[in-house]
């Protein structure tokens, strides 16, 4: 194996990228700009500009709220952004603002849930034929005359059959989604997902509720993805995983990309520690002896300036 | 010994009338909508009257029986389309909202005496003014034939014909919808009916598969009507909101998302329906319950029958509890 697939280091592509947030990539797959999500008052992502590598593991990390989902929800076509025509963005030189979410699949670019979507109700092989591409069975007139298909259905189940072997979940083909384990169904959702070849998949928190053991695997899986020239981007709150196998983090916080960089540096940037602990977090502020002159002086200019700031609001409000 | 064959007689007949063939076949169409994709269409009633409305006119204006059949189609389809454009992008309730108050627009509109030289106003349209061409068709010899004790005139009002060609159908669809459940398409249905977003994120236009779905079955509702009233007349009040609960009630009975269930659940309605009713009506003196009592005590019956069903054994009589299409 490569340097970089073993290590948490920086993939040679990436070595000369800026650390900074937005910055540019040699070889984009995905680039952002101007993508704003409100909800109600609340803006719940705003992200300038990113862009993702290609072929490379990418993990998109920021504490609760930080709106990495919506951000999925968003580049997937699962949500519209509010920002209308301004919201740009290009996915394998296609442009795909305000396309729907079954054409953002069909294009290449794949997801997963946070919370599961396996179809219970079907079985383990019906969830991973469901994942696969041109099946001329799915035409409704086409589905009447079985020999039309059968010869794609075949191909698509050996392949399934495989797939499902590489996630350890062949012997459970025919049982019903709904009866498997809450790791399981994770593991059948990244499998489905393979099913139809993506360019990039989007997997978000794919290791919740997974145990080590297979997270160890599953890690190795998502590896190999990546070396057979996949590109991921994974949301993911474990931060050992995340050092592990990603080949660049980006870090948002309220809506916003704060921070980009390799996994074993951009965890000391001072705009992520501020993020996940707070910008005041080793100031001990119960501790009445740091309240020395100096900071009495401070305390009392910013509260007057918030008092001007407050008045001149009013006058605003009342005119 | 005579009362308990006469009878069954009369259940057997019950079972194989034209009218159980029609609630069959619009129960086949609530399967693909409700028991495959998981539409909650609650105005099938309006399908088998716009179908009916749609052939019956047609032939009154002196268009050829296979013109009419494909007016009453292409109605039907033009119904689906309208009703699906604004809801099927929404959660499914809508839907429901929407087919009931849709149905009862068309029945509405049916029964009002503006169109009354059209529709025949509440009074309908009567048969004879229609059957004269299906009858036609018929290549059965005049006369009468007996089948153990099945006796009917060949080609006559209520007789083997229509048997024939309403049952045909209902086999010829029964088939299509065994074919569709076990192919691709009917995997992505059964899916979307589970979760849609599942679906869309693996690339399918779930909107297009529902008003696939939804037009198939509503154009199956239409063939139904037709059949319907080809024995009988065209009567917008018979084919109302109460239409709509039966047609669902013989689907859940038989089983929804099943292949028999509807044509068995169809059946079995008809022939529950009749047997309490005679019983009902042979053993119980006038002055406790008379016959007109008796026929309202069944539809009773039924309505606790289908409460039953749903809490004991929700996946009909068919059914596989794994694969439940509603959940309890």
């Amino acid at each position: 194996m490569s340097e970089p697939t073993t290590t948490p280091g920086v993939p040679t592509a990436l070595t000369a990228v800026q650390h900074a947030p937005g910055s540019p990539k040699p070889d984009a797959i995905l680039t952002v700009d101007n993508i704003t999500r409100r909800f109600g008052g609340m803006t719940a992502v705003d992200v300038g500009h990113l862009e993702v590598q290609r072929g490379a593991i990418t993990a998109l990390i920021g504490p609760n709220g930080a709106g990495k989902t919506t951000f999925f929800n968003l580049l997937t076509g699962f949500d519209k952004p509010s920002s209308g025509k301004d919201a740009r963005w290009q996915f394998n030189g296609k442009t795909l603002g305000n396309t729907g979410a079954a054409k953002v699949a069909r294009a290449g670019m794949v997801r997963t849930f946070q919370l599961t979507k396996a179809l219970s109700r079907l079985t383990v092989m019906q969830n991973m034929l469901l994942g696969a591409k041109d099946q001329p069975g799915e035409n409704f007139f086409a589905a009447l005359i079985s020999p039309v298909w059968r010869k794609r259905e075949q191909e698509i189940t050996a392949k399934a059959e495989d797939l499902l072997d590489r996630f350890k979940l062949l012997e459970k083909k025919d049982d019903y989604a709904g009866s498997l384990s809450g790791g399981q169904r994770k593991l059948l959702e990244m499998a489905r997902a393979l099913m139809s070849d993506p360019t990039m998949i989007m997997l978000d928190e794919p290791m919740a509720g997974v145990n080590p053991a297979l997270t160890q695997s599953l890690l190795g899986h998502i590896q190999s993805l990546r070396d057979d020239g996949m590109t991921v981007l994974f949301v993911e709150h474990d931060m050992h995983m995340v050092r592990h196998i990603s080949d660049w983090v980006v870090v948002m916080a309220e809506g916003k990309v704060v921070a980009e960089g390799p996994a074993a540096t951009v965890m000391d940037d001072q705009a992520v520690i501020d993020a996940y602990l707070g910008a005041h977090h080793d100031t001990d502020l119960g501790d009445d002896s740091l309240l020395n002159e100096e900071t009495y002086e401070e305390l009392a200019d910013e509260v007057a300036e918030e008092d001007a700031a407050d008045t001149a609001d009013e006058g605003k409000a009342t005119r | 010994m005579d009362y308990i064959l006469q009878l069954l007689s009369s259940l057997t007949q019950e079972a194989l009338a034209p009218t159980t063939a029609a609630f069959a076949l619009a129960a086949i169409g609530l399967n693909v909508h409700f028991g495959l994709t998981g539409l909650v269409n609650m105005g099938q009633a309006a399908f088998l009257l716009l179908g009916a409305y749609g052939f019956a006119i047609s032939i009154t204006n002196g268009l050829p029986f296979g013109m009419a059949v494909l007016v009453a189609l292409a109605i039907s389809i033009v119904f689906a389309v309208i009703l699906g454009i604004p809801t099927l992008r929404l959660r499914g309730d809508y839907l429901a909202i929407v087919t009931i108050s849709g149905a009862e627009i068309i029945r509405m509109v049916g029964r009002s005496s503006l169109l009354t030289d059209t529709t025949g106003g509440s009074n309908g349209i009567t048969g004879s003014s229609y059957r004269d061409p299906f009858n036609a068709l018929s290549f059965l010899p005049d006369g009468t034939t007996t089948i153990l004790w099945f006796s009917y005139s060949n080609n006559g009002v209520n007789g083997w014909w229509i048997r024939i060609v309403g049952w045909g159908l209902v086999a010829l669809f029964t088939l299509v919808l065994f074919l569709l459940m076990r192919s691709p398409w009917g995997r992505v249905v059964k899916a979307i009916r589970e979760d849609e977003d599942a679906v869309r994120s693996l690339g399918k236009n779930v909107y297009s598969y529902k008003m696939q779905a939804l037009v198939f079955g509503g154009a199956l509702g239409a063939l139904g009507g037709i059949i319907y009233v080809l024995p009988s007349s065209v009567q917008p009040d018979a084919m109302g909101r109460s239409m709509t609960f039966f047609i669902w009630t013989a689907l859940i009975l038989g089983g929804a998302a099943t292949v028999f269930g509807p044509v068995l659940g169809s059946i079995l309605f008809f022939v529950l329906r009749l047997f309490i009713r005679t019983i009902a009506g042979d053993f119980i003196p006038n002055s406790i319950m008379n016959a007109q009592q008796a026929e309202q005590f069944s539809y009773v019956l039924v309505g606790v029958a289908l409460m039953l069903l749903i809490v004991f054994r929700p996946q009909g009589l068919l059914g596989n509890k794994k694969e439940l299409t509603f959940s309890v």
